[in-house]
């Protein structure tokens, strides 16, 4: 598990090299880390272990493929390489459609204020240490839900995990994106 | 009771990727027109990125990884995409998508009185559909066997619960009956996911209901 933002910082610092300068040896980095969490939670999601390891190859894949999409001001490099594991997941376990939200991009990105990165990583640390901190049956239940094993209206409102403050930052992020796509 | 936004287990359970297709089309263009809805939409995916940290992994070798490099096959990122043109028209882009355009290019179906509606997913469990209704018309007055989630798109309408207008949602559950009126100067668009048929107060709107399969 991570355990301190430095490492956090570690992360976004290989999508970083990956975007500027296709370094591989950050996106070996990466994945070390990543695929055998990513293939750990499709397991988790009912993927027999071969599937899960042709979907995790994907998704890593896919990783370094749209690694300019990843918006550090709005999301850990895990929180990223959730969505598109889900994705692929919902792809191919449910044959359903996704629609998602329109995507806010805003063409050649501005350098990042370090400070909101830093502030948004160290939030996402404190939310991975809130979870591994729930007490066994609240913590099972969440994790149910994201592993895809719950009905959506088996979903508890109250998590007990604290949102507020990475929601504020979030919602910070996504102000300033506003403000740059005027 | 019926409910101004979007309660947290429904983000929770788009975010987790566990809600119907029909109420996900609803949640997606919502998020499209509210960034607090969207702020706290990411907050829950932040919970998923906490889950996959604290998972516990699988069992990953060398050749996995030479497997993944062979898939990039040395080609480099794609490009950042390119700034999003600006949203132009009444239907978020995920709704587009389900219609083929926007507002013009639905095929709506006469309800009665001047409404329209436009079904657009139809499952055994849940559904989702457009509605038209002109100013100062009322939805016939129903309850739900289940759960309604509506978005309005264009015009606004007007409950026991208050006034909505675009953006806005209602949720509403099965102890509720509410009767919507549109009001204001252009007839009101909404986007509506149910999970269970609509159950109506009355008579006539009951017997007409598996026709209209509302």
């Amino acid at each position: 598990m991570t355990q301190d933002p430095t490492t956090e910082a570690v992360w976004v610092d290989c999508m970083v090299r990956i975007r500027s300068a296709r370094d591989q040896s950050a996106f070996i980095a990466l994945f070390r880390h990543f695929a055998p969490r990513v293939k750990g939670f499709l397991i988790k999601s009912g993927a027999d272990p071969s599937l899960a390891e042709e979907c995790m190859q994907e998704v890593m894949a896919t990783v370094w493929q749209k690694a300019n999409q990843y918006d550090e001001t709005r999301a850990s490099v895990a929180t990223w390489i959730f969505t598109i594991a889900r994705n692929r997941k919902i792809d191919m376990l449910r044959k359903q459609r996704r629609p998602e939200p329109e995507d806010l991009t805003w063409g050649p990105e501005p350098e990042p204020d370090q400070a909101d990165v830093l502030e948004l990583q160290q939030e996402s640390v404190r939310l991975t240490r809130a979870l591994a901190a729930l007490p066994d049956k609240q913590r099972t239940l969440v994790e149910s839900a994201y592993f895809g094993n719950l009905s959506h209206s088996e979903i508890a409102a109250e998590t007990g995990l604290p949102l507020g403050t990475i929601k504020s930052r979030i919602r910070l992020a996504l102000d300033r994106l506003r403000h740059e796509m005027r | 009771m019926v409910m101004h936004h979007i309660p947290d287990e429904y983000l929770m359970a788009y975010s987790a990727g566990i809600l119907p297709e029909s109420f996900s089309l609803v949640v997606a263009s919502h998020v499209s027109l509210s960034d607090d809805s969207r702020a706290r939409l990411e907050a829950f995916d932040a919970v998923g990125g906490a889950v996959l940290e604290t998972v516990a992994p699988g069992e990953v070798t060398d050749d996995s990884l030479a497997a993944t490099l062979a898939l990039i096959g040395g080609a480099p990122p794609d490009p950042a995409p390119a700034a999003a043109p600006v949203a132009t028209g009444i239907f978020p882009g995920p709704l587009q998508a389900y219609v083929g355009g926007d507002v013009d290019t639905v095929a709506w179906r006469p309800i009665g009185k001047g409404a329209r509606q436009a079904i657009l997913v139809s499952g055994e469990s849940a559904s989702v559909r457009l509605l038209y209704i002109p100013s100062g018309i009322a939805m016939p007055d129903h309850g739900h066997h289940g759960t309604e989630m509506t978005l309005v798109l264009q015009g606004a309408f007007r409950d026991e619960s208050g006034e909505f207008h675009r953006g806005d949602i209602e949720l509403a559950d099965a102890s509720d009956q509410h009767t919507p009126v549109a009001i204001g100067p252009t007839p009101c668009i909404c986007l509506t996911a149910t999970d269970a048929r609509l159950r109506f107060k009355t008579l006539l709107p009951r017997l007409a209901q598996p026709f209209l399969r509302i």
